[in-house]
């Protein structure tokens, strides 16, 4: 792990920007996968359901608190054990002890984002336990030694060339650029791995209170390798992966697989609901499940976040996303990349520290149009601006920029009286003149505002202002109504 | 837009005292000064049967979130409200509230459209100017792959990240050119200026004109 500072979020971007492959791969992502889910959503028979599942995952979200116990409750009936861990070092700490007891040497992971967020995968290496991404995603970034960019598909940075080059490098194979030969390759590696590994660790999609299990999703089968082969399972739950009911838990997966890949049904689904009993042989002998807060207690108290809870982690926001589809997930510089990371990282991880992702986006919309569970998270961005305009006890939150606070506060003067607007108007016009060009255009302006003219021009302010345009050639001549004229007072 | 109302004989005035919606300040998360703005612009057109304004995302601005603005001041939040329920965008008025799609207009060339976000995602206008674009006469409308893609604009963002912001506008001038128009018309000025901004920089012919220029246009005016 390099310790280097991270490259900022401009300076990360406009790498990503810089980058053909990436670009390419970005477009035919958002091409298919974006387009094909909002085409997903117009189509659906069922056009109640998105709102359906969301209002399930809110009302779940009121009492999640007695949800979470009947989850517990019923994992423990069959066996299993829960754990419940308030913070990421909680978690760690009790997967290291699992860990410990059973004299693991090698872990087989299952694709998961919470284990991202708690970083667990350094606190068990540094255990001298071997950890082994087998998501063939996962596994690329992993011998990579570099980070996902994308919440579903980790490596779409990496073109088939690159991955090419690097299992030759890694796995000592021939170098081939062709997707079947490499999946074969890692599909080798990966069975090895799996054979003898002494713990699997998994993420969780879903997990149902009413029969006390948990879901995974997966493609590729090797979910289903990892949590039934090692003899103990730990698996990682943000606490608001809960749902209340079985219906509830169908419709979600429903939304999950379409949003995510669009598939009706991922190739996988698999559903663990503890350890081996008499009547079921097939499975770990020990199940764990860490379900985990982290930060997520914060959000659910605050009704102005607390929707965010209600995202199933689709991934869809990031295929739509026209500025993820230019930068990329690596700009975000963070566990959560996209419209989706730029919401709950701050909230997780700090407002201040992620500023350039509450700042950093357009405010669109189309994030908002595509969640499969409505999220607003324009509305969640803008609500984040609010916090570091000013400042927030709530949210630990200093304010971003004095400087930019101090502009808006004189714009707030400007505004309130017409006479200074106008009058700004007209010195702004005098002071344009040297910097028009002979294409009647501006292309250098100094401080704040130079970062418009870097690589675009600006009009500049027209010589007649509207209001005198109208005064000038408009007005006369205009029947005066009484409904013009009260307007006209005013 | 007053050539266009005077031309269907809608009577209009023009209060003087008019600045700024505020949205400069809200999406920026400054919600206090956002609310002054809002305030001010209540009190200029309070008096006002109908507003009409040539701007999609100051609509949305002044009837989604002037509400949201005065959340512990009910009769400040009733009157956004009542404001917010009787502004209009300009194609949205002539087409929704009086039910014109044709306002007599000669535009000779071949046009593309590009859907501003929060006039199409925000208040769902995205028929409305194609049906007035349909009705000009010597106008032909040819759409662009993902018209209602982001140019990139998004106000302070713009200034703030300009690096994104031009890949952004970038790929719009892309789809643009591809449809071979010679002009890309809009009815939100901010997208517009950030679109006619790098297409000048880039040297580029394509023109980019307002939709209430093109819809102002008769026979025999160039533009």
């Amino acid at each position: 792990m390099s310790k280097t500072t991270p490259p900022s979020y401009r300076t990360a971007a406009a790498a990503g920007i810089a980058s053909p492959c990436l670009q390419k791969s970005l477009h035919g992502l958002q091409d298919r996968f974006g387009k094909g889910a909002m085409e997903i959503w117009a189509t659906m028979d069922d056009q109640e359901m998105r709102h359906r599942v969301k209002e399930a995952r809110m009302n779940t979200f009121a009492h999640l608190d007695i949800i979470l116990a009947e989850l517990a409750q019923n994992v423990r009936a069959r066996g299993g054990q829960v754990h419940f861990a308030a913070t990421a070092q909680d978690a760690i700490d009790y997967t290291l002890a699992v860990a410990k007891r059973n004299k693991v040497k090698r872990v087989v992971k299952g694709k998961s984002m919470i284990s991202a967020e708690i970083n667990i995968d350094q606190a068990l290496e540094a255990a001298g336990i071997e950890v082994v991404e087998t998501d063939l995603g996962e596994y690329i970034i992993q011998l990579a030694g570099d980070k996902p960019s994308h919440i579903i598909a980790p490596c779409i940075h990496l073109d088939r060339n690159q991955i090419g080059a690097l299992f030759a490098d890694k796995l000592g194979i021939d170098y081939s650029n062709d997707p079947p030969t490499l999946t074969m390759a890692a599909r080798k590696t990966l069975r090895e791995k799996m054979l003898d590994a002494e713990m699997g660790l998994t993420g969780c999609n879903l997990a149902c209170a009413e029969t006390g299990h948990i879901s995974l999703v997966s493609n590729e089968g090797n979910i289903r390798m990892a949590t039934t082969m090692p003899p103990t399972l730990v698996a990682l739950m943000g606490m608001e992966r809960v749902v209340a009911t079985l219906d509830e838990h169908r419709e979600a997966l429903h939304l999950l697989t379409r949003g995510a890949a669009l598939q009706k049904l991922s190739t996988y689904v698999s559903f663990l609901g503890g350890p081996t009993s008499a009547d079921d042989p097939d499975g770990p002998k020990e199940f764990h499940l860490v379900i985990i807060d982290n930060g997520r207690s914060k959000i659910l108290a605050d009704p102005e976040f607390r929707e965010v809870l209600a995202c199933i982690r689709c991934g869809a926001c990031l295929n739509i996303c026209p500025v993820y589809g230019k930068i990329g997930g690596h700009a975000y510089n963070s566990t959560y990349c996209g419209p989706i990371g730029a919401v709950v990282m701050p909230l997780l991880d700090g407002v201040n520290k992620h500023a350039d992702l509450c700042k950093g986006e357009t405010l669109c919309g189309a994030c908002k149009d595509i969640c499969p569970v409505e999220n607003d998270l324009p509305r969640m961005l803008s609500a984040l601006r609010h916090k570091l305009a000013y400042g927030n006890d709530r949210w630990n939150t200093k304010q971003h920029d004095p400087a930019e606070a101090y502009i808006f506060s004189f714009w707030k003067l400007l505004i309130s009286s017409p006479f200074l607007y106008r009058s700004l108007l007209r010195l702004g016009r005098l002071f344009q003149r040297p910097f028009v060009k002979k294409n009647k255009m501006i292309s250098k302006m100094a401080g704040l505002a130079g970062g418009w003219t870097t690589e675009r021009d600006l009009p500049p302010l027209a010589r007649r202002t509207f209001t005198e345009l109208w005064k000038e050639k408009y007005l006369a001549n205009r029947p005066t109504g009484t409904e013009g004229q009260k307007k006209e007072e005013s | 837009m007053v050539k266009v109302f005077d031309r269907l004989s809608i009577p209009m005035a023009y209060p003087e005292g008019q600045t700024c919606c505020g949205q400069p300040a809200y999406n920026s998360g400054y919600r206090r000064e956002a609310a002054t703005a809002a305030r001010h612009f209540i009190e200029v057109f309070e008096g006002a049967e109908t507003i009409v304004c040539p701007s999609g995302s100051c609509v949305y601005m002044v009837r989604h979130h002037y509400p949201e603005l005065f959340p512990d001041d009910p009769v400040m939040a009733k009157r956004a409200r009542a404001i917010g329920a009787r502004t209009f965008e300009f194609t949205e008025y002539l087409v929704d509230v009086l039910g014109i799609t044709d306002v007599m207009a000669e535009h000779p060339g071949v046009v593309t459209y590009h859907d501003s976000c929060h006039l199409s995602r925000g208040l769902g206008i995205a028929r409305q100017p194609r049906k007035l674009l349909a009705n000009v006469r010597g106008l032909e409308l040819i759409e662009m792959v993902d018209s209602d893609t982001c140019c990139g604009f998004g106000g302070t963002f713009s200034i703030n990240y300009p690096e994104i912001s031009v890949a952004m506008v970038d790929e719009k001038i892309t789809n643009i050119l591809a449809t071979g128009a010679d002009a890309v018309v809009g009815c939100d000025i901010s997208c517009l200026m950030n679109i006619l901004g790098r297409l000048s920089r880039r040297g580029e012919k394509v023109k980019v004109l307002h939709i209430a220029q093109v819809l102002a246009g008769v026979k025999g005016e160039s533009r």
